[in-house]
This record gives C-alpha cells, sequence and structure tokens, in this order.
C-alpha cells in the first residue's frame, strides 16, 4: 500500500504537495494582509521614508543573498532526491539549515543594533510594521529550518524522499516573502 | 515511477544559472536607489522583486509543471490579498473626501535615545 503522501488527489496532485500548496496558499493572505497594510500606510505617511533611513540595505542584501543561495540547495536537495540519492539530499538540507542559521545571526545582529539605537517595536507604527513583517518572516525560517532538519534525517536513510520537495516548496516560498520584504523595509526609503 | 521523479522528468532546468540570475537582479536592486531617481528606485527594487519571485516560483517552486489547480490556488489567495487593500486603502491613505473628514489621530512618539 502507498504513503497516502504519495497518493493522487482528485486535483491530481499527490496529497502530500496538495497540502503544502494549501499552506502557502494561507500564507500568502497572511504576509499579503500584512504587507498591504504596511502599503497603505507607508503610502499615506510619507515621513516614513525617514524611519526606513535607519534600516541597514547591506544587511538586508546580505540576508536575500543567503535565502537565495538557501534556496538553491533545497532545490538541487530536490533534484538529488529525484535521483534516488537520499544522502546527497540531506547534505544539501543541512546546507539549506546552515543558511536559515547564517540568516537569523545576521537579523539578530541587526535587530540588536537597531534596539541599542533605540529603535524598539514601540518606537513609531513603521518599527511595529519592521519588527512584525521581519519577526513573523524569521519564525517561518525557524519553523522550516526545524522540519528540513526532521526531513534530512529520514532522507539520509532512503526513506519518504517525496518530502524533500514539500519543504523545498515551503522553503522557496519563504525565500519569496523575503524578496518582498526587502525592497519594502530597506530599498524604498 | 515515483510521482517525484515523474514531475521532475518534464523538465532540465539550469538551477545554478537561475541562482546568478537572481544574483544579478538583487545587485540591481542594491544599485537601483544610487541613481536617486524616484522611478528607477520603483522599478529595480519592486519591479525586480516581482521578477525574482516568478522565477523562484517557476523554477524552484517548479509551479509550471503543477496541475492549473494549484495556480488557481495560489492567484485566488492574491486577488484576496489585492481585494483587501481596495477596500481599506481608501480609508488609511486620504484624510478627507466628499462630505467625510477623518479626525487626526495623534501619535505621541516614544523618544529615541542614540
Amino acid at each position: 500500500m502507498r504513503p497516502i503522501a504519495n497518493t493522487r488527489s482528485e486535483a491530481g496532485i499527490p496529497t502530500g504537495r496538495l497540502a503544502v500548496w494549501w499552506v502557502v496558499a494561507s500564507e500568502i493572505v497572511i504576509f499579503g494582509g500584512l504587507l498591504a497594510s504596511y502599503v497603505m500606510y507607508r503610502l499615506g505617511n510619507p515621513e516614513w521614508a525617514g524611519h526606513a533611513a535607519h534600516t541597514n540595505v547591506w544587511l538586508g542584501a546580505t540576508n536575500t543573498f543567503v535565502l537565495l543561495t538557501s534556496s538553491l540547495s533545497a532545490v538541487l536537495a530536490h533534484q538529488a532526491a529525484v535521483a534516488g540519492d537520499g544522502k546527497k539530499a540531506a547534505k544539501l538540507l543541512y546546507f539549506t539549515c546552515l543558511g536559515a542559521v547564517a540568516f537569523l545571526c545576521i537579523k539578530g545582529f541587526e535587530w540588536t543594533t537597531e534596539i541599542q539605537a533605540g529603535y524598539t517595536i514601540t518606537s513609531n507604527t513603521f518599527w511595529s510594521f519592521y519588527y512584525t513583517a521581519a519577526g513573523l518572516h524569521a519564525l517561518h525560517v525557524i519553523a522550516g529550518a526545524i522540519i528540513m532538519l526532521i526531513v534530512a534525517e529520514t532522507a539520509k536513510r532512503n526513506e519518504e524522499l517525496h518530502r524533500v520537495e514539500l519543504i523545498g516548496i515551503y522553503w522557496h516560498f519563504v525565500d519569496i516573502v523575503w524578496i518582498f520584504l526587502f525592497p519594502l523595509l530597506y530599498i524604498a526609503k | 515511477m515515483s510521482e517525484n521523479a515523474a514531475h521532475a522528468d518534464h523538465h532540465h532546468v539550469n538551477y545554478i544559472k537561475i541562482w546568478k540570475i537572481l544574483l544579478v537582479l538583487l545587485v540591481i536592486s542594491v544599485a537601483g536607489p544610487f541613481l536617486e531617481i524616484q522611478v528607477v528606485t520603483l522599478i529595480t527594487a519592486f519591479g525586480i522583486a516581482i521578477v525574482k519571485a516568478y522565477l523562484v516560483a517557476k523554477n524552484f517552486m517548479h509551479l509550471n509543471l503543477e496541475p492549473r489547480y494549484a495556480v488557481y490556488l495560489l492567484l485566488t489567495m492574491l486577488m484576496f490579498v489585492f481585494l483587501f487593500f481596495a477596500a481599506t486603502a481608501p480609508d488609511v491613505m486620504k484624510h478627507e473626501g466628499q462630505n467625510w473628514v477623518k479626525p487626526r489621530i495623534e501619535v505621541v512618539e516614544a523618544p529615541v535615545h542614540h
């Protein structure tokens, strides 16, 4: 008997992958709502550009590089899983997790600097949006890294290799959210 | 053939090449504001963000290989986001209109310590 996650659903997509697409769909509304709110407040308050000038574009760009690279390793892990090489897939997933750790360390350094300079979540509405959006995204990075470690553990035994693609889809979505957060919070000054 | 293999067999994407293109786009989006032209900044920041998101969704998430169901599902959610924006943005962004004025809310900002 085949595992339920590998069985085709009525939609013509294996149920495991279908479930991940529904997770991504719900996340679009969560992050979309937050970012749409930020955009309308930002357009209604041009003086926010002054607050945004204090965000560090170089650290934001470095984190974008880290996430894009981790997305590459996640898709290469998927490619290895398709070829039936679970050990290689696991190694690439560990590398992706390393990207998640690097991202969080950079974010931690950035937030420490900003908080020490007096820009906290209660400073004003811009900084409230900044910490909420980046914080919610960071929580998704942490969740993704934990799931990836679990998937890598089974993948290196050549078991449940279809999960490598599933966590990859989620990880690429987390990357896409950052692709939009970066210009909104760092570049638009 | 497993579902995974069937899903991946249809394409031979050069992932490294896509990653390099994404990095070039990242450099352009960072360099854009240095020209100090607002239109250029908007295009290099948000236009490129859309292109980057498209490249990731198509080549890394393999959305182009999924049945239409998945694409329609995600587009429906995006439509809800735009609907939310269209319905609430005028109230947030405008301070007055025909026969109405929004009272200004005084916000006391916390002091910033340098």
